[in-house]
C-alpha cells in the first residue's frame, strides 16, 4: 500500500516510464507552432505570449505544486525580469542575450534574498507576506519616473538580432524566428527544472509536500529546501519576465502588480498544479480566452473573474489533473 | 510648521482609521475562516455605491445605516454560495476564489455606475470646517473618526460580551472543539464573514463622503490593509488596530517630508517588523503562521 502512495506522489515528476509519449507529442506540437497556430485561427505572437506566461506559471508551480508553499507575489520577480532586460537594452547594451541574463539575475536574486526572510511562514500568511513584498517593486517602478517611465511603462528599447560575427539570426522583425528563440530559452529553463526535480532534491521537495512534519523528523532541512525551491521558481519567473519584455519591446508596471500574480496562480491551478506540464496548458487556455474575450466585450474582467470562480469551485484539480486521475480519489 | 505637522497627523489618523476599519473586517474573516478576502476593497466600493443609490431616499444618515447592512447581507450570501465550499481545501483555492470575486465585483460596479467618479454628498452641517485657523478639521472628519471609534468599541464589546462574539473568539482558537460543543460552525463563519463585510461597507460609505466614489476606490486601500494586519500580527485584533494606526500616521508624515516615499515607507516598516518580530507586533505563537 505504501508503495502505491509513494508511486502516486512520484507521478508528479516530469520523467517516468509512461510519460515520454505525451512529452514527445508536446514538444512536437511546440516545435510546429508556426505551422498549425495560424491555421487554427491564432497568430505566432499569441503563441509566444502563452509560452512565456506558461514558463512563468511552471516556475511558480515548481514551488506551489512540488512543495505546497503558495506565493502570490511572483509577478514581482516576473516584472523585475522584464524591467531588468528592458533597462539593460535601453541604457547599456545592444545584446539581447545579455539583457535576458540581466533580467533573470535581477529578478532571481531579489527573490532569493526576500525568500530567505519569509520561508518560515506557511499558508495564507506566506501568501500575504509575498504579496506585500512583491508590491514594493510595483511602487518603485511606479514612482521612479525618470528611470522606469512610471505609469506609462518602460519604452524605447527593442530586442536586437542575435549574432556572432557575421552569423546573424534576425529575431528582431521575424516573428517565427523569435518564437524559436523563446522556445529555446523555454526548453533550457524547463529542462533545468525537470533535471532539478528528478534529482534527490526534487524528491525531497515532494517529501515535504506530502508530509512536512515527517520530513522534518527525518532531519531534512525543510526551510533550506523551500528557500531553494522559492529561489529556483523566482529565477524561472524572472527569465519569463525578461522574455516577456523582449516579446513586447515594452515593460509595463502592471507586470509587477499582484493581479498578475493571481493570474499566474490561476494558470497553474487551471492546468493542474500537481503536474509538471499542467501550468503550460493552463497558460495557453488563459491567454487564448483572454485574447478572445477582450476582443468581444469591454467587460472581460468579469469573465476572467468568473473563470477563477468556476475553476476553483468545479475544476480544482485542473485540466491535466483530471486526465491524470486514473481512478485515484 | 506646527500647523503643517498637525495637518498631516490628522490626515494620517483619518487614513489610518480607514485602514483600521478595513483591516479589522479582513482580520476577523482571516482569523476564523483562514481566508484572505481579496474582494474586501470591492465590497468597500459596493458599500459606497449603495449609499449613493440610497441617500436620495433615506438621506445620508439612513444610507449610513442601511448601506453597510445590505453590503453585509450580500457578503453573507456570497459566503453561503461560494466561500463556504473552499473551507478545508488547500488555501490557494480560497485566495483564487476571492481574487475572481474581486474582478467580478469591480467590473460590475464599473458596468452599473460607470468609470467616472461619483460624489457622495454629506449633510451641510458636517461639511464645514470647525475652526478658521485649523481649516482642515471639518465636521465630517471629526464625525468620521467618531464613527470609526464607536464601531471599534462596538466590535470589541460584541466579541467580548455577546454569545456569538464569544463563540467567534473561541472558534479562532479551536474551531473543532467549538463544533463539538454543538455550535453550528458553518453559520457562525457565515455570520462572521457578514460582520467583516459590514465593516467594509461602512468604510465605503465614510470614504465615499471624503474622497468620492469610483470602482477602484478599494484597491489602493487593500495593500496598506494587508500590511496593517502583518505589522500588527495575524490573529490579533488589537494588533490590527495598532498596525493600522501606525501605518496611517507613518504614511502621512512621510507625505509631509518626502511624498514619493509615502508608499515605500509602509513596506519598510513591515520589513523591519518582520525582521525583528516575525509574527508581527502582537501576533501569537501558533496562530496561522
Amino acid at each position: 500500500m505504501s508503495t502505491a502512495i509513494g508511486e502516486r506522489a512520484l507521478d508528479r515528476l516530469p520523467v517516468s516510464r509512461y510519460k515520454w509519449p505525451g512529452t514527445a507529442l508536446l514538444w512536437l506540437a511546440l516545435l510546429m507552432v508556426p505551422l498549425w497556430v495560424p491555421w487554427a485561427g491564432g497568430y505566432v505572437e499569441l503563441a509566444g505570449r502563452a509560452l512565456v506566461l506558461g514558463l512563468a506559471a511552471m516556475g511558480l508551480n515548481f514551488l506551489l505544486g512540488f512543495t505546497g508553499v503558495m506565493s502570490f507575489g511572483h509577478a514581482a520577480y516576473f516584472g523585475l525580469g522584464a524591467y531588468g532586460a528592458g533597462l539593460m537594452l535601453k541604457y547599456v547594451t545592444g545584446s539581447t542575450l545579455l539583457a535576458l541574463f540581466t533580467g533573470t539575475l535581477l529578478g532571481g536574486l531579489a527573490g532569493t534574498i526576500l525568500g530567505a526572510l519569509i520561508v518560515r511562514r506557511r499558508g495564507v500568511y506566506f501568501a500575504m507576506v509575498t504579496i506585500a513584498y512583491g508590491q514594493i517593486f510595483f511602487y518603485i517602478a511606479y514612482r521612479w519616473n525618470s528611470l522606469t517611465g512610471g505609469d506609462d511603462g518602460l519604452r524605447g528599447f527593442a530586442r536586437q538580432p542575435l549574432g556572432v560575427g557575421s552569423w546573424v539570426i534576425n529575431i528582431q522583425n521575424n516573428a517565427t524566428l523569435f518564437y524559436y528563440f523563446l522556445l529555446a530559452v523555454f526548453a533550457i529553463a524547463t529542462g533545468a527544472m525537470a533535471f532539478r526535480l528528478c534529482s534527490p532534491f526534487g524528491r525531497t521537495l515532494i517529501a515535504i509536500l506530502e508530509n512536512e512534519r515527517r520530513a522534518r523528523y527525518l532531519g531534512l532541512p525543510v526551510e533550506r529546501h523551500i528557500w531553494l525551491a522559492f529561489s529556483v521558481s523566482c529565477f524561472v519567473c524572472a527569465t519569463a519576465g525578461a522574455l516577456y519584455a523582449l516579446l513586447n519591446n515594452f515593460a509595463d508596471p502592471m507586470t509587477l502588480h499582484y493581479s498578475l500574480s493571481g493570474e499566474i496562480v490561476i494558470m497553474a491551478v487551471m492546468g493542474g498544479m500537481r503536474t509538471f506540464w499542467g501550468p503550460l496548458l493552463g497558460a495557453a487556455v488563459f491567454v487564448v480566452l483572454q485574447d478572445y474575450i477582450s476582443s468581444i466585450t469591454v467587460n472581460w474582467m468579469s469573465f476572467i473573474g468568473l473563470l477563477f470562480v468556476l475553476v476553483v469551485l468545479f475544476f480544482p484539480r485542473g485540466l491535466l489533473g483530471i486526465l491524470g486521475q486514473r481512478g485515484a480519489p | 510648521m506646527l500647523q503643517l505637522l498637525l495637518f498631516n497627523v490628522t490626515n494620517g489618523l483619518i487614513i489610518g482609521a480607514f485602514y483600521v476599519l478595513m483591516a479589522l473586517g479582513l482580520s476577523i474573516i482571516l482569523n476564523l475562516s483562514n481566508v484572505i478576502n481579496f474582494a474586501h476593497g470591492n465590497f468597500l466600493a459596493l458599500g459606497g455605491y449603495l449609499a449613493y443609490v440610497l441617500s436620495p431616499y433615506l438621506g445620508f444618515w439612513g444610507a449610513l445605516v442601511m448601506s453597510p447592512l445590505i453590503t453585509g447581507i450580500v457578503g453573507f450570501v456570497v459566503e453561503r454560495l461560494m466561500i463556504r465550499r473552499v473551507y478545508g481545501r488547500d488555501p490557494v483555492y480560497s485566495l483564487l476564489l476571492t481574487f475572481g470575486l474581486a474582478f467580478i465585483l469591480q467590473d460590475a460596479c464599473r458596468y452599473v455606475w460607470g468609470t467616472q467618479g461619483l460624489p457622495l454628498t454629506v449633510p451641510a452641517e458636517l461639511a464645514q470646517p470647525l475652526s478658521s485657523t485649523l481649516f482642515f478639521i471639518t465636521g465630517y472628519r471629526v464625525f468620521m473618526i467618531a464613527i470609526v471609534m464607536l464601531t471599534i468599541i462596538g466590535l470589541f464589546c460584541f466579541l467580548r460580551y455577546t454569545r456569538a462574539g464569544v463563540r467567534i473568539r473561541a472558534g479562532i482558537l479551536d474551531l473543532e472543539t467549538v463544533a463539538a460543543l454543538g455550535v453550528n460552525v458553518g453559520l457562525l463563519r457565515s455570520f462572521n464573514f457578514a460582520v467583516g463585510i459590514f465593516l467594509a461597507g461602512l468604510a465605503g460609505v465614510l470614504a465615499g463622503g471624503q474622497i468620492g466614489l469610483n470602482p477602484n476606490m478599494g484597491d489602493s486601500l487593500l495593500m496598506p490593509t494587508f500590511i496593517a494586519i502583518i505589522v500588527g500580527g495575524v490573529g490579533s485584533l488589537t494588533g490590527t488596530l495598532v498596525g493600522g494606526l501606525i501605518i496611517g500616521v507613518a504614511a502621512a508624515l512621510t507625505t509631509m517630508f518626502y511624498p514619493t516615499a509615502a508608499d515605500a515607507v509602509i513596506y519598510a516598516i513591515m520589513a523591519i517588523v518582520l525582521l525583528l518580530r516575525p509574527r508581527g507586533l502582537m501576533g501569537e505563537e501558533g496562530m496561522l503562521t
